[in-house]
């Protein structure tokens, strides 16, 4: 932006939302951090800090998640956060309804729970964080893994003819019908950061238009878990993650999919 | 004197909830319920509230959990197995301290039971609570349609003034009985304000409410969260114990009966009393708080108790507990059904009819 002043704050400062405490959440490598400054980021720059109404599913987000931004705030038991979210917005037509989730919160659990919010066409936003794993309970399998995946609880590697095949939640929303907005990210590089902050913007803002669902998914590292370096999870997400999950945007409408009769 | 309409006890349960305030609905169809959801989905857009269909009972009761969250009065009704879908939800709305309602319409029996039969075999998971983490819910037991419709007045007021789940516990019976309901509103007490509501912060002077759990809210402390919630039980006991006593005070026999049951046993003591045997009814109307000393007093003045339920004994449990061996109690359960002779229905598809319970009641008074 032309004109407007760069400062030490605004390279790296915290964002105003984002609670200073004064003990670690996440592992050291671990890339919620990095989303939860992203949606801080970008529930200051949409001015929504003050009807943003935030709900964390259960995982390494349960607690700090709630925690650690500045609005009003609700953790939900394992892989209901989108039946809850429903009446909240129901309720509070005017809030800015949001989830963030996990990928055995949001895709074992909880996926009956999330398809049937988009099957009801809520005007909700969820974030889901596909770290292809369960992170919290210590590294088990997830609908996520990817085939030949080592986790806790396939020590051979996931193998499809017993656990079946990886959940591929982008592509699936994209597909239904009250969506208005579903895309793929990753924080792994700066760039990439940019890219996820707009998509995030984006699903907020369908939102708020009242167009429809809005979804981002994160591939996100789980150093602990996948037992590896943070640079070598950075390296594992560009070569492993990204193949079987490609970034891209797979719905992104202006116009809601209401029929006209029932506009 | 308000308006009357001859409605059966699930629809005054329905009334009963909008006139206490409650435009938010959130359910899933089951026998013997369906005439709550029905009304509820035809009368609340109306006055511009939610109703929303489920796809489950766990989806149910998590949707009452964020409607209680963002400070409304909500409430879902379901049946026997919908309830017990129901039980980490209500564990956590308790865990939460947000208030909301939820009613019961139970039918017979575990697992998927007689479907649309009736029965009175929910009262121990109902008031010991059949989720995890020794929370309590208030338990109120209407017999009648009109109690129904007053009783979810009540529930509502209760559940906003201690934060509590309140559960509204009736049967088959009495929720599709159809009686006379005076459509009144009834008075209460003040009640303060929903400070802790998620509906953004700046509808709260820029301060935000977070919840993430109930150690957490107590210092990360759970024997201050036990502590806090200890007392607060406590106030509940100390002022929101209700029951109905009728003729006991020269009685020789207490029968002891609630819901539906308590209907046959009234009329099985005007039997009784008719032929010069001294029975008397006591009937909770808090299955939780449960009137313990009151129970135990009547008990002891009469020398002998009935517990009449159509169950195979649950709530004579708690009789027995209150009146600590002090005088006999007797069981009037499932097996005292009336079972039609020589039919095909030969297993007890009857009820517990007062006739039933009066030749038990010559054996004792
Ligand atoms: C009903 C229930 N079952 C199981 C758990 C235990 N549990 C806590 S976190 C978790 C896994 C969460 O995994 P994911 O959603 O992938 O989130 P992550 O930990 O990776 O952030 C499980 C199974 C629970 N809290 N509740
Ligand atoms: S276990 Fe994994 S997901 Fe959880 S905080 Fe640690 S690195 Fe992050």
């Amino acid at each position: 932006m032309k004109g407007e002043v760069v400062t030490r704050e605004k390279v790296y400062g915290s964002p105003k939302l984002r609670v200073p405490l004064p003990f670690r959440f996440f592992c050291p490598g671990c890339h919620y951090g990095v989303i939860v400054r992203l949606i801080c980021e970008v529930l200051e720059e949409l001015g929504i800090e003050g009807r943003a109404v935030g709900l964390a599913g259960v995982g390494c987000s349960f607690g700090p998640i709630p925690v650690a931004i500045d609005i009003d705030f609700t953790a939900c038991p394992h892989g209901r956060a989108p039946a809850m979210a429903t009446a909240i917005k129901r309720i509070h037509p005017e809030a800015v309804v949001f989830t963030v989730q996990g990928d055995g919160d949001l895709g074992a659990i909880g996926l009956g729970c999330f398809m049937n919010a988009l099957l009801r066409g809520e005007k909700l936003t969820t974030i889901f964080l596909n770290n292809a794993c369960y992170g919290t309970t210590g590294g088990q399998m997830a609908p996520t893994t990817i085939l030949g995946m080592r986790t806790t609880t396939t020590p051979e590697g996931r193998d499809p003819r017993t656990t079946g095949y990886p959940l591929h939640a982008a592509e699936l929303v994209a597909t239904m019908k009250g969506v208005a907005y579903s895309a793929r990210c990753t924080v792994h590089t700066p760039g990439n950061f940019r890219r996820a902050k707009k998509a995030v913007k984006t699903a907020f803002q369908k939102q708020m238009d009242g167009i429809g669902y809005g979804f981002v998914e994160f591939l996100s590292a789980c150093p602990t878990n996948w037992r590896l370096s943070p640079p070598d999870c950075l390296k594992f997400i560009s070569e492993k993650m990204i193949t079987e999950y490609p970034p891209a945007e797979f719905k992104n409408i202006d116009v809601s999919e209401l029929p006209v009769e029932w506009r | 004197m308000a308006e009357r309409v001859l409605i059966d006890g699930n629809e005054a349960i329905a009334r009963g909830a909008i006139s206490a305030g409650c435009k938010h609905f959130f359910g899933y169809p089951i026998t013997p319920q369906n005439e709550i959801p029905e009304f509820m989905s035809r009368e609340l857009p109306k006055i511009g509230g939610v109703f929303v269909q489920s796809e489950c009972e766990a989806a149910s009761v998590y949707m009452v959990y964020g409607g209680a969250l963002a400070g409304a009065r909500v409430m879902t009704s379901t049946a026997s197995p919908g309830f017990s879908l129901m039980q980490e939800g209500i564990s956590y709305i308790a865990e939460a301290e947000v208030p909301a309602v939820i009613v019961n319409v139970m039918r017979m029996g575990p697992g998927i039971g007689t479907g649309g039969q009736h029965g009175q075999t929910d009262y121990r998971q109902v008031t010991k609570g059949g989720g995890h983490g020794a929370y309590r819910c208030i338990v109120l037991a209407p017999y009648s349609a009109q109690e129904c419709f007053d009783h979810m007045q009540l529930a509502f007021y209760l559940a906003d003034k201690y934060r509590v789940l309140v559960l509204v516990l009736t049967d088959f019976i009495i929720g599709r009985m159809a009686e006379p309901v005076e459509l009144r509103t009834l008075e209460f007490d003040p009640l303060p304000g929903k400070d802790w509501a998620l509906k953004g912060k700046a509808l709260k002077d820029g301060k935000r409410k977070f919840f993430v759990s109930a150690a957490f809210n107590y210092g990360g402390a759970p024997p201050r969260y036990y502590q806090h919630m200890a007392e607060v039980y406590q106030k509940i006991k100390d002022s929101e114990i209700r029951y109905e006593a009728y003729r006991e005070e020269d009685a020789t026999l207490l029968v002891v009966s609630y819901g539906s049951s308590a209907r046959m046993a009234k009329r099985a003591v005007d039997m009784a009393r008719a032929e010069g045997r001294r029975a008397g009814l006591f009937r909770p109307v808090t299955l939780w708080p449960f009137p313990e000393e009151a129970v135990q007093q009547a008990a002891c003045r009469a020398g002998k108790v009935l517990v009449v339920e159509d169950s195979p004994g649950e709530l004579v449990e708690d009789v027995k507990f209150a009146v600590q061996g002090k005088v006999p109690v007797h069981l009037l359960g499932i097996w005292g059904r009336y079972t039609p002779k020589g039919g095909i229905m030969t297993g007890g598809s009857g009820i517990i009819y007062p006739e039933n319970i009066l030749e038990e009641v010559r054996g004792l008074a």
